[in-house]
């Protein structure tokens, strides 16, 4: 732990915090459209980021209304703007004005993502979700990927079924796969990465402050993209600390998702 | 006015055959037909190809041998990611799977309801769920852009099963919650489809205190409706009820273990309607 930024507001800035952030920065330039975050902490952040520098996204109850207000995590809102019932949601997708921030149980150096199930596909060893939307978003809507738990069974070699396309299998399969895809980062509790490398690989594009590069390099299970210099996550203004603390996630469940 | 099409839950499964493809309405664990289902699991149909978002029903069929084909895109309790016996199953090699994109299901089902052979859409290329599903093709666009595309194929269903909060006796269906799911399109994708309903009111009553676009379901698309009070139990069906939020841990935790599981199904699950109903009352009244 060497060259940490330590935070001048007090308390200290946790790494749930960090991530919040960093999910939230996801969305910063993403205009006019649906921000789809799947997971506590992502949801705190595309708040985060429409109470601060993303005014203009759209946020749904997490059923089928458009919140016009930001309410606190678990709490309904108290203005409801529009109507987004699923049929319209999976139509939105393909239009392209959304962005989904989907976890990830698998997720290659490319950008493939397996939420469907471990093993083979035939009897798995693990059944998870399913495919779920991951095909129709990576081909339609810019999709990013939280990971709450940064380790080499989520960063794997090859993922064991591909629901959320990578750049390879977009690129091999042609024109209608890469025409909208667009895979603008990955958030973890350990840092935020991108595909900003020539072959479209996932490189460290900055470190949460407290974490190091060969922290991170062991936790994932295959060769890491590092430029030289890599910066730390920045650090949260006081008015997004008291945001997030205070009025988005006054209950502290940012905390159960991401470990001190 | 057209004629009365009131049914019983049973009547709804004696219409029913084995190896027949079944489309369920709702959406992982809101508003499912579960009454219907729960008479289904009464029943001695099997071999069923069963169409769904994922829920509960999709667990309880498979946790009774029902199912031999399974289309969807997901199974899921919502507040609890995974379905337990879904998950069981899958890990046993219990069912033949068809893993769909939710929106290729959407496209699927909507290019049954149109009688097309399939619709285009941009999703699955290049994801395993071409990988997996070696039948699906794909089309060129016939235009310049000669874009290629997924042709999902149509997913015709010989019956659909759907709860709503209220219908008439004519098949007149209506829902009150924020979403209608895909209900209607499983109706219109259906041979013959059945709707169950909290309650049935008269045809001059259901725009009594709602607006029109709230009647999902047009009576020439619906063959039978049931009145089975808290039927969507234990899925949501608002603003009727919410999700029973103890009911469904108590019933995870007792999938994720054949004695519990035995127990459960003993209590909740050997008797008719009324019966689960009751015991599902006891259950609260044990907890409160």
């Amino acid at each position: 732990m060497s060259g940490t930024d330590t935070p001048t507001t007090a308390p200290a800035v946790t790494r749930a915090e960090y991530c919040v952030l960093a999910c939230a920065e996801a969305w910063r330039d993403a205009g006019e459209v649906l921000a789809s975050p799947m997971g506590t902490v992502p949801m705190i952040g595309a708040r985060l980021a429409r109470l601060t520098f993303a005014p203009d996204l759209l946020l749904t109850d997490g059923e089928a209304l458009l919140m016009g207000d930001v309410p606190a995590v678990g709490a309904p809102p108290g203005v409801v703007e529009g109507w987004l019932p699923y049929r319209q949601h999976l139509a939105l997708v393909a239009t392209g004005r959304r962005h989904v921030m989907m976890g990830a149980s698998q997720l290659d150096r490319h950008g493939n993502q397996n939420i469907s199930c471990i093993g083979d596909w035939r009897r798995p060893t693990r059944q998870l979700l399913g495919v779920r939307g991951a095909p129709v978003n990576t081909l339609n809507n810019p999709t990013s990927y939280w990971v709450p738990r940064h380790s080499p069974r989520v960063f794997v070699e090859r993922v064991d079924m591909v629901c959320g396309v990578g750049h390879d299998r977009a690129a091999a399969a042609g024109p209608s796969a890469t025409r909208y895809h667009r895979l603008p980062g990955v958030i973890t509790d350990l840092g935020v990465f991108d595909f900003e490398t020539p072959d479209r690989v996932m490189r460290l594009r900055s470190l949460h402050p407290g974490v190091t590069v060969e922290q991170v390099r062991e936790a994932t299970g295959f060769p890491l993209a590092v430029p030289e210099e890599v910066p730390y996550t920045r650090d949260p203004t006081a008015e997004e600390l008291r945001l997030i603390r205070e009025e988005i996630d006054p209950r502290g469940l940012r905390d159960r998702e991401v470990r001190a | 006015m057209s004629k009365d099409k009131t049914m019983t839950a049973e009547e709804v499964v004696g219409r029913l055959r084995s190896g027949m493809t079944l489309g369920i309405g709702g959406w992982g664990s809101r508003r499912k037909p579960m009454a219907l289902v729960r008479a289904l699991l009464r029943s001695d149909l099997t071999d069923l190809t069963v169409v769904s978002y994922g829920g509960p029903d999709v667990g309880l069929l498979a946790a009774a041998g029902k199912i031999r084909k399974l289309v969807t895109a997901f199974a899921t309790l919502d507040s609890v990611p995974l379905e337990p016996h879904f998950v069981a199953a899958r890990q046993r090699g219990a069912f033949e799977l068809v893993e769909l994109d939710e929106a290729m299901m959407m496209w699927g089902l909507t290019a049954a309801v149109h009688r097309l052979p399939f619709m285009p859409i941009r999703a699955g290329i290049a994801s395993d769920v071409m990988t997996v599903n070696p039948s699906l093709r794909t089309i060129t666009s016939p235009y310049a852009d000669r874009e290629e595309l997924v042709a999902v194929p149509a997913l015709r269903l010989d019956a659909a099963l759907v709860h709503l909060n209220r219908a008439d006796a004519h098949g007149n269906g209506q829902y009150l919650g924020p979403d209608p799911y895909f209900d209607d399109l499983f109706c219109e994708a259906a041979d013959t489809a059945y709707v169950s309903c909290e309650r049935i009111v008269e045809t001059s009553d259901l725009l009594k205190d709602a607006g029109p676009q709230t009647l999902l379901l047009k009576r020439a698309f619906v063959d039978g409706v049931v009145e089975t009070p808290n039927g969507a139990h234990f899925t949501s069906c608002a603003p009727d009820h919410d999700r029973d939020e103890a009911f469904q841990r108590h019933y995870v935790a007792a999938a994720r273990d054949p004695e519990a599981w035995r127990e459960f199904t003993a209590r909740f699950l050997s008797g008719d309607e009324d019966a689960y109903q009751a015991a599902v009352a006891a259950f609260h009244e044990e907890e409160a």
